[in-house]
């Protein structure tokens, strides 16, 4: 759709329009190239080796009759591994995943954990091999089983996230209050699964170490690796063109750490890719949460008491709190306000950031209990939420940058035809399922990281933008080629962008909804500088003129608020009670996500966290089987997504969300699509039905079992 | 990857000379499932015999009302005949019910025959599993058995048969057919799959280096009103957890004639012939179809993680013969 002809002089406006990727004839012919993908010559591959069992220590590594097989180079392991050095904290304030931090010791902290890595001149050789090597074990005892109540929990003060959060008397709130709520939640372990596996090709070159990758942020891993293995930064390269899917797990992982490490030891090229199997048990998942809410309220709804307290696993050996109880920091007042986040290890994988970590499983919780509140009070769902609608943060006491949450729920329900619902549940019926219709609230933060860029004007009128920004997929490169278009006033197709090379500089990772906001920061700025001086200079030297930027100190400049995008999700289901099937026949949703940067990609991404939010609701739940620790069925046959014909018509839209006092506007649509889409599918359910599901997935065994009034499996 | 060999066939004597009765050779259909198995370590055959371009991939409709389907007939053409699905409803319904579009051009009817249970610990070395190693154990019974047997397991083993199409097949007395070195063979699919007891890996009572050939299935006027029904936990590209094949026919209100089969609640596809003799001359009705599932279902030992399927294959079976009766009466 870049069609804009080169004779245009001053050209804005690319931003808010749709527009195709730019690299999406490469994907769609073929030629794009992915990690795994290049080919080098001398290419020696890694295949990892994991743990068997869930907890102990390795007492020897058989290598010698491995190292005989046909093509097989080296082993390596705990006893024969170089040093890492791994006592450092991160771009993003944690220390590194341990299982990432391979072959340092004996122990044994979960199934899965990566013991050695076999080396071949072939993939089908290193597999075989490693498929091969005997590891033996001293097994210890395990405890893999979750549960709310477990003795060993604590509450944990993750970065950025204090454990507890506290104002008011909750216990004489809940007291004085009319109507009262109390129930728990639960959330199964869910895998992010991006099509893409993790992958990359380490090499030596010239005294640099070079890394090809499919990650959510060259210079962060490329920090990482040189802390890793004691190297100058500047002397470590890591590139990451395209990536296929992320999701918040294609950070450092063994793959990239054991492929560096087998290249020095071996000195030529080596390649490590993990199979879908070894990534249910290397990147990181969400953990599985119980969740208690308890609200107490007026007869009018009014809240006077809320507390939400989530408990989730994590692993012997890193502190990772999936935050579900902050959500209500956010979304609603009360006069009494407490949430706390809750940790047990477990003898467990080490869980990570998984699309809204948090927010996906806290949303389920909270915005199931409003409408289980609602029901209560006879309040309309939507209603209910205006009444409790917060001016300020609930307990920030900060403004808000901006907050359409209820022109989100306004636009939503014109669309939806929510306003001739009949509240009722279990009133209507087609054939042998019952219809029902759901809502539910959703929030995600806003934030900027600093970030630098260089934009370049070539002496031929073009532009080149570079930046280690990453597109895993959400169409990152097209919005920055328009955001730098638009600060430039040219057309998108004189804008060539350049990313996913640490050698670009530093910037933010694609996480936390905060990329494409991150990164158009510094493109801006280093656009506008470069603007102002061609306005000064209207010759151009054969090597181009380049403009930079680092957005640190003007992210420092911000003003506290609470910075967040906010969105109404809407859903209607179908259920067979007699089947327990369930079927979303439709879904709305609809944001308030700040500026718009590419609509065609930005209504992608929200329909795919949207699509996420049926998967969650419906399907997916990774099954931790108790006598071994390991994970039963780990691949895309025993771990359910939703396929294409569990997804219905989805329709995501926006309203107006702009913040004049925001520099640059952009908001980010990465997370918030899942955020709320659970909720609203499980109200939906039991308007359908009448019957609540508390705990996710809402399998046909637990609608079947609750319809019957025996109690769920 | 271990290295194996590859010859490709084109007439059966040719293929049960090569396969021969060596252990470590299997022969290869659709590859839907074998090559699966092969990239998770569970079959790591020596040789593989495709018999894909044997002349064994026609349908055959017989005059008296039956019909005979080459073993290596794909699962799209079955679905997709029209005497199929003229004399067979259920089968093509059943068979479209199963896998994906892809994988059913390539899977063949002796191969979904043959398909592995997909419990998940058989699909994992790492584990116990008596149906894999004799003897290790079944992790399952004490594990996860969301999707286990309710119906004529044992104590060494309770996962369940795959197949969709097979449970068609079992409602409607499909016999196979086989070719062995010593001349050709035949077994109804009711002794088809052996009984679980103590050896869940013989799945089997076909002859040791046996090629399936076809299937027949007699004429069964019955048959032409008929339905497959499965419930799974996503609306596609899913294995049961329940499913029902039925036919029946009414007269003056009475069952003068029915078939059924369950799927995904045993490890093979399960005629019920309990509720069939119950229903004979019955009064055709919900009430009369409740009390025969139930009478079915009372050899039912459910663990605690599937005990949901008694009540599912209950509401499934009545479920259906009451849309079955209803339409007739139409």
């Amino acid at each position: 759709m870049t069609t804009t002809t080169a004779e245009t002089t001053v050209t804005r406006g690319s931003v808010g329009t749709p527009h195709t990727r730019v690299e999406g004839p490469e994907k769609v012919t073929g030629t794009a190239r992915y990690a795994g993908d290049i080919p080098y010559a001398d290419l020696a591959y890694g295949w990892l080796v994991l743990s068997t069992v869930a907890r102990g220590r390795i007492r020897s590594v058989e290598a010698e009759p491995v190292l005989r097989m046909p093509g097989v180079l080296g082993v390596l392991h705990h006893g024969n591994a170089p040093h890492l050095e791994s006592d450092y904290v991160g771009l993003l304030g944690v220390r590194p995943d341990p299982a990432s931090v391979v072959f340092q010791h004996d122990r044994v902290p979960h199934a899965g954990w990566p013991v050695a890595l076999v080396v071949a001149e072939t993939s089908e050789q290193a597999r075989e091999a490693a498929e091969t090597l005997v590891v033996h074990y001293e097994e210890e005892p395990h405890d893999v089983a979750f549960h709310a109540g477990h003795p060993a929990a604590y509450a944990y003060d993750a970065p950025h996230a204090p454990a507890e959060a506290t104002k008011g008397d909750v216990e004489a709130e809940l007291g004085a209050s009319a109507l009262v709520v109390d129930e728990e939640y639960s959330t199964p372990e869910e895998h992010h699964n991006p099509m893409e596996p993790h992958a990359a090709t380490a090499r030596w070159d010239g005294g640099r170490l070079e890394v090809v990758d499919s990650n959510q942020g060259s210079m962060w891993v490329a920090n990482e690796l040189a802390r890793l293995f004691s190297l100058d930064p500047s002397s470590v390269r890591v590139r990451s063109e395209h990536v296929g899917g992320g999701f918040g797990c294609k950070g450092v992982r063994a793959h990239q750490v054991s492929a560096v490490m087998a290249a020095t030891v071996l000195q030529r090229p080596v390649r490590v890719v993990l199979t879908r199997r070894q990534m249910f048990s290397l990147v990181g998942y969400r953990s599985p949460t119980t969740q208690r809410v308890r609200l107490g309220a007026d007869a009018d709804g009014r809240l006077r008491a809320l507390e939400h307290l989530s408990l989730n696993p994590t692993s012997t050996v890193f502190e990772f709190v999936e935050p579900g109880a902050s959500v209500a920091r956010v979304m609603y007042d009360a006069d009494a306000h407490h949430t706390v986040n809750r940790l047990v290890p477990l003898d467990v994988p080490t869980p990570t950031w998984m699309r809204a970590p948090g927010e996906a499983p806290g949303s389920f919780a909270l915005e199931s209990a409003l409408d289980e509140l609602a029901e209560k009070s006879g309040i309309d769902p939507i209603a209910l939420r205006v009444r409790n609608e917060p001016r300020i943060g609930p307990l920030s006491g900060l403004p808000f940058s901006s907050r359409n949450l209820l022109a989100c729920f306004q636009e939503g329900a014109r669309r939806f035809g929510w306003a001739d619902r009949d509240p009722r549940p279990g009133l209507r019926r087609d054939g042998r399922w019952l219809l029902g219709t759901g809502t539910a609230g959703a929030f995600f933060p806003s934030g900027a990281a600093p970030s630098t860029a260089a934009v370049t004007a070539q002496a031929d009128g073009t532009f080149t933008v570079r930046i280690t920004a990453a597109d895993i997929g959400t169409g990152a490169r097209t919005a920055l080629c328009l955001v730098a278009a638009d600060a430039l006033q040219v057309a998108p197709d004189r804008v060539r962008v350049r990313i996913g090379d640490s050698d670009f500089g530093q910037a933010f990772i694609a996480g936390g909804s905060m990329g494409t906001r991150s990164w158009s920061w510094a493109v801006t700025a280093a656009a506008r500088d470069l603007r102002e001086r061609l306005a000064l200079d209207g010759d151009i030297p054969p090597e181009g003129i380049t403009a930079r930027s680092d957005t640190a100190e003007a992210i420092g400049a911000l003003a506290a608020k609470e910075r967040h995008s906010f969105g109404a999700q809407f859903a209607e289901v179908a259920v067979d009670v007699t089947t327990g099937e369930v079927r979303v026949r439709r879904m709305l949703g609809i944001f308030a996500a700040g500026r718009i940067v590419n609509p065609l990609t930005a209504r992608s991404q929200l329909v795919g966290g949207m699509t996420w939010g049926i998967s969650m609701a419906l399907h997916e739940e990774a099954i931790r089987d108790a006598a071994s620790g390991g994970l039963v069925g780990a691949d895309f046959a025993g771990y359910h997504i939703a396929t294409h014909a569990d997804v219905p018509t989805i329709e995501a839209d926006w309203v107006d969300d702009t913040d004049p006092d925001d520099p640059v506007g952009i908001k980010g649509v990465g997370e918030i699509g899942i955020v709320g889409a659970a909720a609203a599918i499980a109200n939906a359910v039991w308007h359908a039905t009448g019957v609540r599901h508390r705990s996710l997935p809402i399998r046909p065994d637990r609608v079947l079992l609750a319809g019957t009034g025996a109690s769920g499996a | 990857m271990r290295e194996f060999d590859y010859q490709r066939v084109t007439d059966v004597s040719g293929a049960l000379a090569l396969l021969g009765d060596d252990p470590d050779a299997r022969f290869l259909g659709g590859g839907t499932n074998l090559v699966d198995l092969m990239k998770t370590g569970v079959e790591r055959p020596a040789r593989l015999v495709d018999i894909r371009r044997l002349p064994l991939d026609r349908i055959e409709a017989g005059e008296d009302g039956g019909l005979r389907i080459g073993a290596t007939v794909t699962n799209s053409d079955l679905a997709a005949h029209p005497e199929v699905r003229r004399r067979y409803p259920a089968l093509a319904q059943a068979v479209l019910a199963g896998a994906s579009g892809q994988l059913r051009n390539m899977a063949t009817v002796g191969g979904n025959l043959l398909q592995r249970t997909r419990c998940g610990y058989f699909g994992d070395v790492s584990r116990p599993c008596n149906k894999r190693v004799p003897g290790s154990g079944c992790p399952a019974i004490e594990g996860e058995h969301h999707n286990h047997a309710i119906l004529g397991a044992s104590g060494h083993c309770v996962a369940v048969h795959p197949s969709d199409m097979g449970v068609a097949l079992a409602a409607f007395d499909a016999v196979v057919s086989y070719e062995t070195a010593d001349g050709p063979g035949e077994l109804p699919l009711s002794e088809f799959y052996l009984p679980v007891g103590d050896t869940p890996h013989l799945e089997t009572a076909l002859p040791s280096g046996a090629l399936i050939t076809g299937v027949t299935l007699p004429p069964a006027p019955v048959a032409a009103h008929s339905r497959y029904r499965k419930v799974r936990e996503r609306a596609s590209y899913a294995f049961a957890i329940g499913s029902v094949a039925a036919a029946v026919d009414v007269r003056d209100g009475a069952v003068h004639d029915v078939r059924l089969a369950f799927g995904a609640v045993a490890s093979r596809p399960w005629r019920a012939r309990t509720a069939e003799r119950t229903l004979i001359g019955a009064q055709a009705g919900a009430e009369a179809f409740a009390a025969a599932a139930d009478a079915e279902l009372t050899a039912a030992e459910p663990l605690p993680h599937n005990a949901y399927k008694v009540t599912l294959m209950r509401n499934l079976m009545v479920a259906v013969l009451t849309e079955l009766t209803e339409e007739a009466a139409r």
